[in-house]
Protein backbone atom coordinates (compact mmCIF):
# COMPACT_ATOMS: atom_id res chain seq x y z
CA UNK A 1 0.00 0.00 0.00
CA UNK A 2 1.22 3.63 -0.99
CA UNK A 3 1.84 5.61 2.40
CA UNK A 4 3.13 8.60 0.14
CA UNK A 5 1.49 11.68 -0.36
CA UNK A 6 0.34 12.66 -4.13
CA UNK A 7 3.24 12.38 -6.81
CA UNK A 8 3.80 15.76 -9.10
CA UNK A 9 6.02 16.40 -11.88
CA UNK A 10 8.19 20.20 -11.38
CA UNK A 11 9.58 22.30 -13.84
CA UNK A 12 11.96 24.86 -13.62
CA UNK A 13 12.30 28.25 -15.82
CA UNK A 14 15.81 29.24 -15.09
CA UNK A 15 15.75 32.55 -16.42
CA UNK A 16 12.65 34.95 -17.36
CA UNK A 17 11.50 33.75 -21.30
CA UNK A 18 12.71 30.68 -21.13
CA UNK A 19 11.11 26.96 -20.90
CA UNK A 20 10.17 25.61 -18.04
CA UNK A 21 12.20 22.59 -17.62
CA UNK A 22 11.74 19.09 -16.25
CA UNK A 23 13.56 18.80 -13.17
CA UNK A 24 12.00 15.61 -11.30
CA UNK A 25 9.45 15.00 -8.89
CA UNK A 26 7.98 15.97 -5.27
CA UNK A 27 5.38 14.60 -2.98
CA UNK A 28 3.11 17.07 -1.11
CA UNK A 29 -0.31 16.81 -0.06
CA UNK A 30 -1.49 20.48 -2.52
CA UNK A 31 -0.07 22.56 -4.99
CA UNK A 32 1.12 24.90 -2.40
CA UNK A 33 3.19 22.04 -0.57
CA UNK A 34 4.68 20.79 -3.71
CA UNK A 35 5.48 24.63 -4.89
CA UNK A 36 7.41 24.96 -1.57
CA UNK A 37 9.22 21.19 -1.56
CA UNK A 38 10.21 21.79 -5.21
CA UNK A 39 11.28 24.76 -4.23
CA UNK A 40 13.97 23.61 -1.21
CA UNK A 41 14.58 20.67 -3.07
CA UNK A 42 15.40 21.69 -6.79
CA UNK A 43 16.66 25.83 -6.23
CA UNK A 44 18.96 24.83 -3.80
CA UNK A 45 22.01 26.36 -5.29
CA UNK A 46 20.52 28.20 -8.41
CA UNK A 47 18.03 30.81 -8.56
CA UNK A 48 15.32 29.94 -10.87
CA UNK A 49 12.64 32.59 -11.41
CA UNK A 50 9.12 30.23 -12.04
CA UNK A 51 8.53 27.27 -10.79
CA UNK A 52 5.21 25.08 -12.42
CA UNK A 53 3.92 22.00 -10.43
CA UNK A 54 1.93 19.17 -12.15
CA UNK A 55 0.22 16.39 -10.43
CA UNK A 56 1.80 13.67 -12.15
CA UNK A 57 -1.51 11.61 -13.37
CA UNK A 58 -2.61 14.93 -15.18
CA UNK A 59 0.64 14.55 -17.05
CA UNK A 60 -0.33 12.32 -20.83
CA UNK A 61 2.40 10.67 -21.86
CA UNK A 62 3.34 8.56 -25.71
CA UNK A 63 3.27 4.96 -24.49
CA UNK A 64 7.17 3.11 -25.14
CA UNK A 65 5.47 0.91 -27.59
CA UNK A 66 4.02 3.53 -29.80
CA UNK A 67 7.86 4.80 -30.24
CA UNK A 68 8.09 3.68 -33.57
CA UNK A 69 4.58 4.98 -34.97
CA UNK A 70 5.04 8.74 -33.31
CA UNK A 71 8.71 9.11 -34.07
CA UNK A 72 10.63 7.06 -36.96
CA UNK A 73 8.80 7.95 -40.15
CA UNK A 74 10.13 11.68 -39.93
CA UNK A 75 13.77 10.44 -39.95
CA UNK A 76 14.67 8.96 -43.71
CA UNK A 77 12.73 12.14 -44.81
CA UNK A 78 15.13 14.67 -45.50
CA UNK A 79 12.79 17.32 -47.32
CA UNK A 80 11.46 17.81 -44.53
CA UNK A 81 14.39 19.16 -42.60
CA UNK A 82 15.19 22.69 -43.05
CA UNK A 83 19.05 21.77 -43.15
CA UNK A 84 19.40 23.50 -46.68
CA UNK A 85 19.05 27.09 -45.39
CA UNK A 86 21.42 28.95 -44.29
CA UNK A 87 20.47 31.36 -41.32
CA UNK A 88 21.44 34.88 -41.65
CA UNK A 89 24.01 36.62 -38.54
CA UNK A 90 21.38 38.44 -36.96
CA UNK A 91 18.74 35.51 -36.58
CA UNK A 92 21.17 33.49 -34.85
CA UNK A 93 18.79 32.54 -31.61
CA UNK A 94 15.53 31.72 -33.62
CA UNK B 1 23.04 56.86 22.23
CA UNK B 2 23.54 53.17 22.62
CA UNK B 3 26.88 52.28 24.47
CA UNK B 4 29.28 49.81 22.57
CA UNK B 5 28.81 47.10 25.35
CA UNK B 6 25.13 47.40 24.88
CA UNK B 7 24.85 47.00 21.04
CA UNK B 8 27.60 44.00 21.36
CA UNK B 9 24.77 42.43 23.63
CA UNK B 10 21.87 43.30 21.02
CA UNK B 11 24.12 41.62 18.61
CA UNK B 12 24.64 38.73 20.33
CA UNK B 13 21.22 37.77 21.55
CA UNK B 14 20.39 38.26 17.57
CA UNK B 15 23.27 35.71 16.68
CA UNK B 16 23.03 32.99 19.38
CA UNK B 17 19.26 32.77 18.96
CA UNK B 18 20.15 31.74 15.45
CA UNK B 19 22.98 30.36 15.87
CA UNK B 20 20.77 27.65 18.32
CA UNK B 21 18.05 27.48 16.68
CA UNK B 22 20.21 26.59 13.63
CA UNK B 23 21.97 24.11 15.34
CA UNK B 24 18.56 22.44 16.67
CA UNK B 25 16.95 22.43 13.37
CA UNK B 26 19.80 20.61 11.96
CA UNK B 27 19.35 17.76 14.42
CA UNK B 28 16.61 16.58 11.57
CA UNK B 29 19.00 15.92 9.09
CA UNK B 30 18.06 12.49 7.99
CA UNK B 31 15.36 12.15 10.37
CA UNK B 32 12.32 14.23 8.45
CA UNK B 33 9.22 12.36 8.98
CA UNK B 34 9.11 12.53 5.00
CA UNK B 35 12.20 13.53 2.65
CA UNK B 36 10.89 16.11 1.21
CA UNK B 37 10.77 17.69 5.16
CA UNK B 38 13.79 16.68 5.58
CA UNK B 39 15.44 19.02 3.02
CA UNK B 40 13.04 21.72 3.62
CA UNK B 41 14.28 21.71 8.12
CA UNK B 42 17.89 21.92 7.01
CA UNK B 43 17.21 24.26 4.20
CA UNK B 44 15.90 26.45 6.94
CA UNK B 45 18.51 25.21 9.33
CA UNK B 46 21.05 26.40 6.96
CA UNK B 47 19.50 29.76 6.80
CA UNK B 48 19.50 30.39 10.07
CA UNK B 49 23.47 29.05 10.63
CA UNK B 50 24.29 31.66 8.03
CA UNK B 51 22.41 34.73 9.21
CA UNK B 52 24.34 33.73 12.92
CA UNK B 53 27.66 33.78 10.77
CA UNK B 54 27.15 37.48 10.15
CA UNK B 55 25.72 38.57 13.43
CA UNK B 56 28.78 37.04 15.03
CA UNK B 57 31.26 38.58 12.59
CA UNK B 58 29.58 41.57 13.55
CA UNK B 59 29.51 40.91 16.88
CA UNK B 60 33.23 40.39 17.16
CA UNK B 61 34.15 42.85 15.55
CA UNK B 62 32.10 45.10 17.96
CA UNK B 63 33.95 42.83 20.88
CA UNK B 64 37.42 44.14 19.44
CA UNK B 65 39.43 41.16 20.75
CA UNK B 66 40.40 39.26 17.93
CA UNK B 67 38.15 36.40 18.19
CA UNK B 68 36.34 35.66 15.03
CA UNK B 69 32.97 34.44 14.23
CA UNK B 70 34.15 30.30 15.04
CA UNK B 71 35.80 31.23 18.33
CA UNK B 72 32.13 33.41 19.45
CA UNK B 73 29.95 30.31 17.95
CA UNK B 74 32.39 27.93 19.81
CA UNK B 75 34.07 28.61 22.20
CA UNK B 76 32.00 30.58 24.55
CA UNK B 77 31.01 29.25 28.01
CA UNK B 78 26.67 28.74 28.45
CA UNK B 79 26.52 31.98 30.87
CA UNK B 80 28.12 34.17 27.68
CA UNK B 81 25.35 33.17 25.24
CA UNK B 82 22.28 35.77 24.97
CA UNK B 83 20.17 34.00 23.21
CA UNK B 84 15.95 33.64 23.97
CA UNK B 85 15.54 31.07 25.89
CA UNK B 86 13.15 28.74 23.45
CA UNK B 87 15.81 28.03 20.96
CA UNK B 88 17.69 26.19 23.82
CA UNK B 89 14.46 23.59 23.85
CA UNK B 90 14.41 19.67 22.28
CA UNK B 91 13.27 19.54 18.46
CA UNK B 92 10.42 17.29 20.51
CA UNK B 93 8.31 15.78 17.54
CA UNK B 94 7.49 17.21 14.36
CA UNK B 95 4.50 19.61 15.77
CA UNK B 96 7.00 20.79 18.64
CA UNK B 97 9.44 21.71 15.82
CA UNK B 98 6.44 23.61 13.13
CA UNK B 99 5.41 25.80 16.59
CA UNK B 100 8.67 26.81 17.73
CA UNK B 101 9.26 27.75 14.06
CA UNK B 102 5.77 29.43 13.94
CA UNK B 103 6.33 31.48 16.82
CA UNK B 104 9.93 32.38 16.27
CA UNK B 105 9.38 33.42 12.41
CA UNK B 106 6.31 35.77 13.55
CA UNK B 107 8.46 37.45 15.67
CA UNK B 108 11.29 37.57 13.99
CA UNK B 109 9.32 38.99 10.82
CA UNK B 110 8.59 42.25 12.64
CA UNK B 111 11.57 42.52 14.36
CA UNK B 112 13.86 41.96 11.27
CA UNK B 113 11.46 44.41 9.54
CA UNK B 114 11.63 47.11 12.05
CA UNK B 115 15.77 46.01 12.09
CA UNK B 116 16.14 47.08 8.56
CA UNK B 117 14.95 50.60 9.66
CA UNK B 118 17.89 50.98 12.10
CA UNK B 119 20.44 53.93 11.70
CA UNK B 120 23.42 50.77 11.38
CA UNK B 121 24.35 50.00 8.33
CA UNK B 122 25.95 46.43 9.45
CA UNK B 123 22.86 45.40 11.17
CA UNK B 124 20.26 46.99 8.48
CA UNK B 125 22.22 44.90 5.61
CA UNK B 126 21.68 41.66 8.23
CA UNK B 127 18.09 42.44 8.24
CA UNK B 128 17.34 43.22 4.61
CA UNK B 129 18.95 39.56 3.92
CA UNK B 130 17.59 38.05 6.72
CA UNK B 131 13.89 38.98 6.25
CA UNK B 132 13.62 37.36 2.75
CA UNK B 133 14.30 33.80 4.23
CA UNK B 134 12.21 34.65 7.53
CA UNK B 135 9.28 35.09 4.94
CA UNK B 136 9.65 31.78 3.44
CA UNK B 137 10.30 30.41 7.08
CA UNK B 138 7.14 32.00 8.25
CA UNK B 139 4.76 30.50 4.85
CA UNK B 140 6.27 27.22 5.94
CA UNK B 141 5.60 27.22 9.35
CA UNK B 142 2.37 28.57 8.46
CA UNK B 143 0.78 26.28 6.32
CA UNK B 144 1.77 23.41 8.68
CA UNK B 145 0.18 24.74 11.40
CA UNK B 146 -2.99 24.84 9.41
CA UNK B 147 -2.54 21.45 8.12
CA UNK B 148 -2.03 19.64 11.23
CA UNK B 149 -4.46 21.81 13.02
CA UNK B 150 -7.31 21.12 10.29
CA UNK B 151 -5.88 17.11 9.99
CA UNK B 152 -6.77 14.76 12.09
CA UNK B 153 -7.48 14.57 15.78
CA UNK B 154 -4.01 13.59 16.62
CA UNK B 155 -2.23 16.26 14.53
CA UNK B 156 -4.37 18.62 15.57
CA UNK B 157 -3.87 17.31 19.78
CA UNK B 158 0.10 17.66 19.14
CA UNK B 159 -0.16 21.21 17.67
CA UNK B 160 -2.31 22.19 20.72
CA UNK B 161 0.29 20.06 23.07
CA UNK B 162 3.14 21.98 21.27
CA UNK B 163 2.09 25.50 21.56
CA UNK B 164 1.69 24.92 25.31
CA UNK B 165 4.60 23.97 26.07
CA UNK B 166 5.95 27.23 24.03
CA UNK B 167 3.72 29.37 25.39
CA UNK B 168 5.60 30.20 28.58
CA UNK B 169 8.54 30.91 26.53
CA UNK B 170 7.31 33.78 24.10
CA UNK B 171 7.61 36.68 26.84
CA UNK B 172 11.25 35.82 26.96
CA UNK B 173 11.71 36.72 22.93
CA UNK B 174 11.30 40.44 24.03
CA UNK B 175 13.36 40.86 26.28
CA UNK B 176 16.34 42.04 24.85
CA UNK B 177 17.85 44.46 26.50
CA UNK B 178 18.58 47.97 25.34
CA UNK B 179 17.07 47.50 21.76
CA UNK B 180 14.90 50.72 22.61
CA UNK B 181 18.20 52.70 23.07
CA UNK B 182 18.56 51.72 18.87
CA UNK B 183 17.97 54.75 17.03
CA UNK B 184 16.13 54.37 13.29
CA UNK B 185 16.50 56.25 10.13
CA UNK B 186 13.80 58.29 10.78
CA UNK B 187 14.91 59.91 14.04
CA UNK B 188 12.46 57.61 16.05
CA UNK B 189 13.86 54.69 18.43
CA UNK B 190 13.18 51.12 17.80
CA UNK B 191 10.04 50.25 19.66
CA UNK B 192 9.07 46.52 21.30
CA UNK B 193 6.31 47.80 22.28
CA UNK B 194 4.34 48.63 18.71
CA UNK B 195 6.32 44.30 17.29
CA UNK B 196 4.32 42.66 20.53
CA UNK B 197 1.03 43.75 19.51
CA UNK B 198 1.11 43.09 15.73
CA UNK B 199 2.85 39.56 16.62
CA UNK B 200 -0.27 38.73 19.33
CA UNK B 201 -2.48 39.22 16.84
CA UNK B 202 -0.92 37.78 13.83
CA UNK B 203 -0.18 34.36 15.76
CA UNK B 204 -3.82 34.11 16.92
CA UNK B 205 -4.70 34.81 13.63
CA UNK B 206 -3.01 31.69 12.40
CA UNK B 207 -3.69 29.78 15.62
CA UNK B 208 -7.56 30.37 15.08
CA UNK B 209 -6.78 29.37 11.20
CA UNK B 210 -5.52 25.60 12.58
CA UNK B 211 -8.28 25.69 14.97
CA UNK B 212 -5.51 25.53 17.67
CA UNK B 213 -6.69 27.27 21.05
CA UNK B 214 -4.61 29.54 22.78
CA UNK B 215 -3.70 28.88 25.68
CA UNK B 216 -5.25 30.75 28.41
CA UNK B 217 -2.17 29.94 31.43
CA UNK B 218 -0.76 33.59 32.48
CA UNK B 219 2.41 32.03 33.43
CA UNK B 220 5.75 33.31 31.48
CA UNK B 221 9.29 33.06 32.19
CA UNK B 222 10.19 37.12 32.61
CA UNK B 223 12.73 39.07 33.38
CA UNK B 224 15.62 36.65 32.93
CA UNK B 225 19.10 37.64 33.98
CA UNK B 226 21.56 37.72 31.14
CA UNK B 227 23.21 34.48 30.99
CA UNK B 228 20.97 32.37 33.23
CA UNK B 229 19.14 29.04 30.58
CA UNK B 230 17.11 26.34 30.77
CA UNK B 231 18.69 23.00 31.78
CA UNK B 232 19.08 22.25 27.85
CA UNK B 233 21.86 24.73 27.01
CA UNK B 234 25.01 22.57 28.29
CA UNK B 235 23.82 19.88 26.61
CA UNK B 236 23.46 21.42 23.31
CA UNK B 237 26.78 23.03 23.86
CA UNK B 238 28.71 20.04 24.88
CA UNK B 239 27.66 18.71 21.51
CA UNK B 240 27.79 21.87 19.61
CA UNK B 241 31.27 22.75 20.64
CA UNK B 242 33.05 19.32 20.83
CA UNK B 243 34.97 18.86 17.14
CA UNK B 244 36.34 22.62 17.95
CA UNK B 245 37.17 22.41 21.62
CA UNK B 246 38.53 18.92 20.93
CA UNK B 247 40.51 19.11 17.58
CA UNK B 248 40.86 23.03 17.29
CA UNK B 249 43.55 22.54 14.45
CA UNK B 250 40.45 21.24 12.32
CA UNK B 251 39.83 22.29 8.89
CA UNK B 252 37.98 21.89 6.30
CA UNK B 253 40.32 20.61 3.45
Amino acid sequence: MDTQLKLWEVFIQAKNGGNHIHAGSVHAADGSMALQNARDIYTRRSEGSSIWVVPADEIVATQSGDNESFFDPADDKVYRHPTFYIIPEGAKQI
Amino acid sequence: MIKQNELLNIVLRLGDTALLHGQRLSEWTGKGPILEEDLALTNIALDYLGRATLLLKYAAELEGNGRSEDDMAFKRHENEYHNALMVELPIGNFADTIAKQLILSCFDDILFDQLKKVNNEKISEIAYKAHKEILYHKRHAKDWTIRLGLGTTISNSKMQEAIQTLWMYIDNLFDIENIQKLDLADGTFFSLEDIKSKFKIELQNILNKATIKLPDSDFSLKDIKQGVHTEYLGHLLTEMQFLHRAYPEARWV
